[in-house]
């Protein structure tokens, strides 16, 4: 029963595409995929290690230019990049990591932000490197050997493998001693420290591991759509990204999943209201926290488990 | 000396910028005394105030004293109704929850204005003439004369108000110890009501005064948020006197750092200098070193 969800998902996502041949529904869905990259990696952090980082959006577009730029630029093989430009968001997470991870809840909201708004800025300005405003285009696109990943359907599989991937690790990650010692220390840092969990360095660790696979995702955005400018990268997306936590619940990993691809597919059905994209976000994330503070899913979960002890 | 007067005209005008930060930075510290969170909306507070003043005076036509009036009035009910709509209601009152629902707040003021105001940036004439008046060899504009007069007014009015008056009292009183008021009969309740209030009341004027220097458009609320947020940081979290010094002092680092380094990362430098300030004394210039009860 334990380990039921993640085959039936895993299936679930196999055949999906055997419904859904239309190609707008696929991008859509691969854009989905690396959501729940980046929202499993920031639930990590928000749910596990009690921290919120309003600066997701910055190590995402970090990775997306540091992978456009290797390769683009100074001609290096795409894979190898990949992990490259994770090792350095990773490193740039670091050393922003162990001075704000000292600070309370709203000081390192505030400090990650400013940490995004200063990224934004230097993507725009530093336009000899980035392409300014308009962007940077003709980013490679992947492939292994002869293989390219040239349609949709294909990096769909690929995008879905790694967001997979990630879950499992995910999962793995919060039932070892490691995630044990981190869900301690967000119910309460201080008791954590006084049963010996060294608070400071799992902080750290986990804001390390959340901004790689932010700039993971960044990596492959950049190669699928080969073109970025830096709107993609404003704090808009870190609040959208934290939103998607949220919705799904913190501390839920499946939560995350649930969440990134609901409010991923969410302004697809809602077309007409596009023009209003900002306020419809605005609003799903106050109503959430003002009446699901728990997070839509765990609130579900819990309603269906009541509906089912009821007929029984 | 023209380097010198450079620098001087660079200090006056980082401290027309500074007060409005000042300003700001006071709102954030009203709400952080009343309640310990962290109102993301206070910068939509700001935006809200420059839209309505462009609205009531530039497009009704409104005398400018009326217009000012109810501009403040209008956005002093929105930061009420913020606290009586959103967070009062709340299931969760922990601090956290409450700040992102003011984060929720925030984008929801700025959708909303964009589909009120559209998306372009507006203007607004300033309150008295464009001709600037010559001090020492650097020219100042008599807008920034009405922000350093309006700031001061605003800073002298609340301290007497904090200082001298039963409501101010009590509104120190929760600041201080929230459990201790309520023993004491002061309605908390009201008080933290108040304090949005007044927050709403302190932003609009920042707005109304920094528009004819700036302009205003939908999306300017987040950046003037973060920069009186700065500067709050940078005066210590919750001293009004900090707030005012922080507000002035990252005007004029700002401006300093625009004329003499570069204009294109101007903002960099504002975020530059909280990141370093919480980095090394978080508790801010004027603040104590923080400790906590278990």
């Amino acid at each position: 029963m334990k380990h039921l969800p993640l085959p039936v998902f895993s299936l679930f996502v196999i055949a999906l595409p055997l419904i859904l041949s239309n190609n707008y529904y696929l991008m859509a869905l691969n854009i989905a995929a690396l959501n729940v990259v980046i929202v499993i990696g920031l639930n990590l952090l928000m749910g596990y290690a009690g921290q919120i980082s309003l600066g997701h959006a910055a190590f995402f577009g970090l990775g997306a230019y540091l992978s456009a730029i290797l390769t683009t630029t100074c001609g290096f093989p795409v894979w190898p990049t990949i992990p490259a430009a994770m090792a350095i968001t990773a490193v740039v997470a670091y050393l922003i990591g162990i001075p704000t991870l000292k600070l309370e809840g709203h000081y390192l909201v505030m400090a990650t932000l400013g940490f995004n708004v200063i990224v934004y800025i230097v993507m725009i300005q530093l336009s000899a490197v980035t392409g300014g405003p308009s962007g940077f285009a003709g980013i490679p696109r992947l492939q292994i050997g002869g293989f390219a990943f040239d349609s949709d359907l294909k990096i769909y599989y690929l995008f879905w493998a790694v967001a997979i991937l990630v879950l499992i690790l995910s999962l793995n990650l919060i039932h070892s001693r490691a995630g044990r010692a981190m869900a301690a220390l967000s119910h309460n840092e201080i008791a954590a420290r006084c049963t010996g969990i060294d608070t400071e360095t799992y902080k750290v660790k986990i804001f390390v591991i959340s901004a790689a696979l932010a700039s993971l995702a960044g990596s492959l955005y950049a190669h699928y759509i080969s073109f970025i400018s830096p709107g993609s990268f404003s704090i808009f997306f870190s609040l959208q990204a934290v939103t998607m936590v949220l919705v799904g619940g913190m501390g839920s990993v499946w939560g995350s999943l649930f969440g990134a691809i609901l409010l991923s597919l969410l302004p697809e059905v809602l077309h007409s209201v596009k023009e209003y994209n900002v306020l419809v976000y605005g609003f799903i994330l106050m109503a959430v926290l003002m009446f699901f503070p728990r997070g839509l899913f765990p609130a579900g979960r819990s309603f269906c488990i009541a509906m089912i002890r009821k007929k029984t | 000396m023209p380097q010198l007067v450079k620098l001087f005209q660079f200090t006056l005008s980082g401290l027309t910028t500074g007060s409005t930060y000042a300003l700001i930075a006071i709102g954030f510290s009203i709400i952080h005394n009343a309640t310990g969170i962290v109102n993301f909306a206070q910068g939509e507070f700001v935006m809200l105030g420059g839209m309505f003043m462009i609205t009531f005076y530039g497009y009704l036509k409104l005398p400018m004293a009326a217009a000012f009036v109810l501009s403040v009035f209008a956005v002093a009910i929105i930061g009420l109704l913020l606290e009586k709509t959103a967070l009062r209601p709340s299931r969760s009152q922990e601090v956290l929850n409450l700040v992102m629902i003011t984060v929720g707040a925030s984008i929801f003021i700025k959708g909303l204005s964009m589909a009120v105001w559209g998306k372009s940036a507006m203007t607004l004439a300033p309150f008295s003439g464009e001709d600037p008046i010559l001090i020492l060899g650097a020219a100042i504009m008599p807008q920034s004369i009405w922000i350093f007069g309006i700031t001061l007014a605003v800073v002298a009015a609340l301290s007497a108000f904090f200082v001298k008056t039963r409501t101010g009292k009590a509104m120190r009183a929760v600041a201080a110890s929230r459990r201790s008021a309520m023993l004491a009969g002061i309605p908390v309740n009201r008080m933290i009501a108040l304090s949005f209030f007044l927050s709403g009341a302190l932003g609009a004027v920042a707005g109304i005064i920094l528009t004819p220097v700036t302009t205003i458009s939908y999306d300017a609320g987040i950046m003037l948020g973060l920069k009186g947020f700065s500067a709050a940081i940078l005066g210590g979290y919750g001293s009004m006197i900090g707030a005012v010094a922080g507000g002035l002092l990252l005007g004029v680092l700002e401006s300093l750092g625009a004329g003499l380094v570069s204009s294109e990362y101007k903002d960099v430098l504002a975020f530059l200098i909280l990141l370093i300030v919480l980095f090394f004394k978080p508790g801010g210039i004027f603040g104590k070193g923080a400790s906590r009860r278990v």
